[in-house]
C-alpha cells in the first residue's frame, strides 16, 4: 500500500497509509490530515487513490501545493515525489509490492471454485489451484476508446459525382460504409493510426487518387480522391 | 456464375492479441453441421492451449458422430440438451484426467461456447466468461449469461453494469472445463430467424470492444464476414489487445425445417 510520510524541518512528524480512496488535508480538524499553520488552508488539497495510482488535487489553497518544487492543481503521484504545503513536507512512497507484476501473469483468467458448486471430494494436490485464486490480479482500465485520429481533426467525405453531390459527411463512428449494398462497398475505419479504407464487396474495388486498390486496407491522407460505385469522393480533414 | 445457397456464412479469428506470449483460445467452426465451437484456456506454460485445444477437438467429431448416427431424422429439444450438455462433460472429464496425469497440466481448464443450429433453433452450451451474442435487427443481446464472480455480484445487486466494467475481479470464472470431476454446463434453447447473426467470442474481444460497437462492426460488414471477423480483432487490439482475441461469426442466410432436407442432400452429394 501507498503511503505519505509527514515532515517539518527534516523531522518526521508521522507516517500514513493511503487506506482510504479519499484522503485530505488542511488545517482544520475534520481533515484525515491536519495540520496545523496558518500557511495551511482550511481544506488544502487531497489525495485520491484508485487501487495503485494515487492522485493529489489542490482545493484552490491560498498558498498552493508544490510537488518537487513545482505548483500543481492536478498530479499523478509518482513515487518520491515531494509534496510542500506551506513548510510541511509530505514525501509519497508507493507500494514496492505493485508494479512487480509480469506481463504473463497479467490478467490472466482464473477460477473461482465456489464451495457448493466444487467437486468436495477434489484431490488434495489440486488446492494449490485453489490458493492462486486468492491472488488479486492487477487491474485493468475499462477499454478506453480510441483517441480520434490526426491530432483532433474531424475527418469528413464529400461526394464529388452522381446524384449526392455536394453531399458532406462526418466519420465520427469507428467504421462508415460507403457504396452500394450489393454492387459495391467499402468501409472507412478510424484506428489510432489513422484513417483507412478497405473493400468490403462487389466485383470492383475502390479507386484511390486513380489506382485501384487491392483487398488490403489503405491509410487516407488529406485531399486523398475515392471512387466507389462511381461516385467521386473527397477524403479531407476540416 | 450461380450463386451457391447456404444456410450459413460463418467466419472466424482468432489472435494472440498485444500483450500474451501464447494464444490459448480455440475455435472451431463446421458449416455443414451448423455447429460454432470457442475455448478459452487457461492454465501455466502452454497448458491452457492444451485445455482449449482438447475442447475444440473433441467436441466436432463427437456432435458429427451423433448426428451422424442420427440420420436425419428431426430431433426433440430436450434431447439436442441433453447432448450439448454430455458434450461438454466429455470434455471437461477428458481435460481433468489429462492435468491429473501430467503434472505440467495441473490446474488446466478452460471456457467453453457451443452453439449447435438444428432446424428452426439454436441449443447454446456454456461455461465460464466466453459468450455468444444474438444481433437480430437493431438488438445485440447476450445469449449467455457469463459464469463470472462480476456477474454473480451484478445478478445479486451489489454491483452496477458500470462498476463491472472497471473492476479488478474481472478474469475470476465460477465455472470452467477441467478444473473439477463435475461441472454443470448452463444449456439453453433459443429460436433462430433468418438474418440473425451470431456472434461467440472471448472475454479478450468483449472488455477491449463495447458491445454498440461489436454490433456496429458487424452489421456494417455483414456482406464480407471476415473482413467483420478481422476488424474485431483489429479493434480489440488498437484498444490494448490485452488477452487473447477470439471471434466467431455466423450469419444465418435461411432458417426452418428444411435443413433435415438440406443436410440429407448435401449426404447424397459425397456419397
Amino acid at each position: 500500500m501507498a503511503k505519505v510520510i509527514l515532515s517539518l524541518e527534516g523531522s518526521v512528524i508521522r507516517e500514513m497509509n493511503l487506506e482510504k480512496e479519499r484522503v485530505t488535508i488542511g488545517r482544520k480538524p475534520q481533515n484525515d490530515i491536519q495540520i496545523e499553520n496558518l500557511a495551511v488552508s482550511s481544506e488544502h488539497a487531497r489525495i485520491i487513490t484508485i487501487l495503485n495510482d494515487s492522485f493529489l488535487e489542490d482545493l484552490g489553497s491560498t498558498n498552493g501545493t508544490l510537488v518537487n518544487g513545482n505548483p500543481i492543481k492536478k498530479h499523478i503521484l509518482q513515487n518520491n515525489d515531494v509534496i510542500e504545503i506551506g513548510k510541511y513536507i509530505l514525501k509519497y512512497v508507493s507500494d514496492p509490492s505493485a508494479g512487480q507484476t509480469s506481463a504473463e501473469d497479467f490478467e490472466r483468467t482464473m477460477v473461482l471454485r465456489m464451495p457448493n458448486a466444487a467437486q468436495r471430494t477434489a484431490a488434495p494436490e489440486r488446492t494449490d489451484t485453489m490458493t492462486r485464486m486468492v491472488a488479486e490480479p492487477p487491474a485493468r482500465a475499462a477499454a478506453a476508446p480510441p483517441p480520434a485520429a490526426a491530432g483532433g481533426q474531424q475527418a469528413h467525405i464529400q461526394i464529388l459525382s452522381g446524384p449526392g453531390v455536394g453531399r458532406e459527411l462526418a466519420l465520427i463512428k469507428n467504421l462508415t460504409t460507403l457504396g452500394k449494398p450489393g454492387v459495391q462497398v467499402a468501409v472507412i475505419t478510424k484506428r489510432p493510426q489513422g484513417y483507412f479504407i478497405t473493400h468490403v464487396e462487389g466485383v470492383n474495388y475502390p479507386i484511390l487518387n486513380g489506382a485501384t486498390l487491392d483487398a488490403q486496407a489503405h491509410a487516407l491522407k488529406n485531399h486523398d480522391l475515392v471512387e466507389i460505385a462511381g461516385v467521386k469522393m473527397e477524403f479531407f480533414f476540416k | 456464375m450461380n450463386r451457391v445457397i447456404h444456410q450459413f456464412d460463418m467466419a472466424s479469428a482468432t489472435d494472440v492479441g498485444r500483450v500474451r506470449a501464447h494464444n490459448e483460445d480455440s475455435i472451431a467452426v463446421d458449416p455443414e453441421l451448423g455447429l460454432a465451437t470457442l475455448a478459452d484456456g487457461m492454465g501455466g506454460y502452454n497448458a491452457g492451449e492444451v485445455a482449449s485445444g482438447i475442447a475444440v477437438a473433441m467436441v466436432p467429431a463427437e456432435i458429427r458422430k451423433f448426428h451422424d448416427s442420427l440420420g436425419v431424422r428431426d430431433l426433440a429439444e430436450p434431447e439436442v440438451r441433453e447432448m450439448v450438455a454430455a458434450q461438454a462433460n466429455k470434455v471437461n472429464a477428458a481435460i481433468y484426467a489429462a492435468a491429473q496425469n501430467q503434472a505440467n497440466y495441473s490446474g488446466m481448464g478452460t471456457t467453453l461456447v457451443i452453439a449447435y443450429w438444428h432446424g428452426d433453433r439454436v441449443t447454446i452450451g456454456h461455461l465460464g466468461d466466453s459468450r455468444c451474442y444474438r444481433m437480430r435487427g437493431e438488438k445485440i443481446k447476450a445469449l449467455t449469461r457469463d459464469h463470472s464472480w462480476i456477474q454473480e455480484q451484478i445478478d445479486a445487486g451489489l454491483m452496477t453494469y458500470e462498476q463491472a466494467r472497471t473492476s479488478k475481479k474481472k478474469n475470476l470464472v465460477t465455472r470452467a472445463c477441467g478444473i473439477d470431476l463435475n461441472v454443470a454446463p448452463e444449456v439453453h434453447t433459443h429460436d433462430v430467424q433468418a438474418g440473425d447473426i451470431y456472434v461467440l467470442c472471448s472475454d479478450g474481444l468483449y472488455d477491449m470492444v463495447s458491445d454498440d460497437n461489436i454490433h456496429l462492426t458487424v452489421s456494417s460488414l455483414k456482406s464480407n464476414l471476415p473482413l467483420a471477423a478481422q476488424q474485431l480483432v483489429q479493434q480489440a487490439n488498437d484498444n490494448g489487445g490485452r488477452d487473447n482475441i477470439s471471434v466467431i461469426l455466423v450469419h444465418v442466410l435461411k432458417s426452418g425445417r428444411t435443413s433435415a432436407g438440406l443436410l440429407a442432400r448435401v449426404k447424397n452429394w459425397f456419397k
